[in-house]
């Protein structure tokens, strides 16, 4: 699996991304500067690391998703390709309209920092294909905000 | 021509910063304040041909990047 890393000024769990993808993929991923306007060629995967793109400025992501580099982020999505924003990443997949949604700060004012359990709810998923359905796993996070969709319903970032 | 832009969540909309700071003006001492919101405000300098011209530019850049028009209204008004 060929994998893309696309940098933003701010961006800082690339190297994070790359060791990840190199463990499990076995290939070398390859660095995309926000500026340039195309992917490499043939890339499955491309991934929005975590950090402060452009120091959170005007609204977090914001800016970033609207770098040179994201058209093609776009055109690779609807192509079919996959993308996995982690994080910063998320925030921009969610500017960009990538992803539904707007973040919001946690309602409390909380950073939260924490494990999370979170449950597969399908298989269905280039993801999620190699859990079991029903399957639950914990993760690690560390949020300022959360999910808030136009209803105003929140779901807990 | 020089624009004012003042960017503001829409009414409803949870202000978390908000509160904190109508909560830290309460411990200031600063009595009576029943609500803060927060917003941003963007003073914008344009050359164009005619106000018009200019008015369509930052409603374009209202629209594409000042305000997130999920969450958030603006105004616009030249000085």
């Amino acid at each position: 699996m060929r994998a893309a890393i696309v940098l933003f000024p701010g961006s800082n769990r690339d190297a994070d991304a790359a060791r990840a993808l190199r463990q499990v993929s076995g290939v070398e991923p390859t660095f995309v500067w926000h500026d340039e306007s195309e992917l490499p060629t043939a890339v499955d995967l491309v991934v929005l690391p975590g950090g402060f793109s452009y120091g959170d400025y005007l609204r977090c992501g914001a800016i970033a998703a609207r770098a040179r580099i994201m058209s093609a982020v776009t055109a690779h999505a609807a192509r079919g390709g996959l993308v996995l924003g982690v994080c910063n990443g998320f925030q921009i997949l969610c500017e960009a309209g990538l992803l539904p949604g707007v973040l919001m700060r946690n309602a409390d004012m909380r950073f939260i920092c924490r494990m999370q359990h979170l449950r597969v709810e399908t298989t269905q998923s280039s993801f999620t294909r190699a859990y079991r359905p029903g399957q639950v796993l914990k993760f690690a996070i560390a949020q300022g905000e959360a999910i808030t969709r136009r209803t105003g319903r929140r779901l807990p970032g | 021509m020089k624009a004012r832009v003042i960017v503001t969540l829409k009414s409803g909309v949870l202000d978390p910063q908000g509160k904190a700071i109508e909560g830290a003006l309460s411990t200031l001492g600063l009595a009576g304040l029943t609500s803060v919101r927060q917003g941003k405000v963007f003073d914008i300098e344009i050359e164009a041909a005619d106000r018009q011209a200019a008015a369509d530019q930052i409603k374009a850049a209202c629209e594409k990047l000042l305000a997130n028009l999920i969450v958030e209204d603006y105004v616009v008004e030249f000085v």
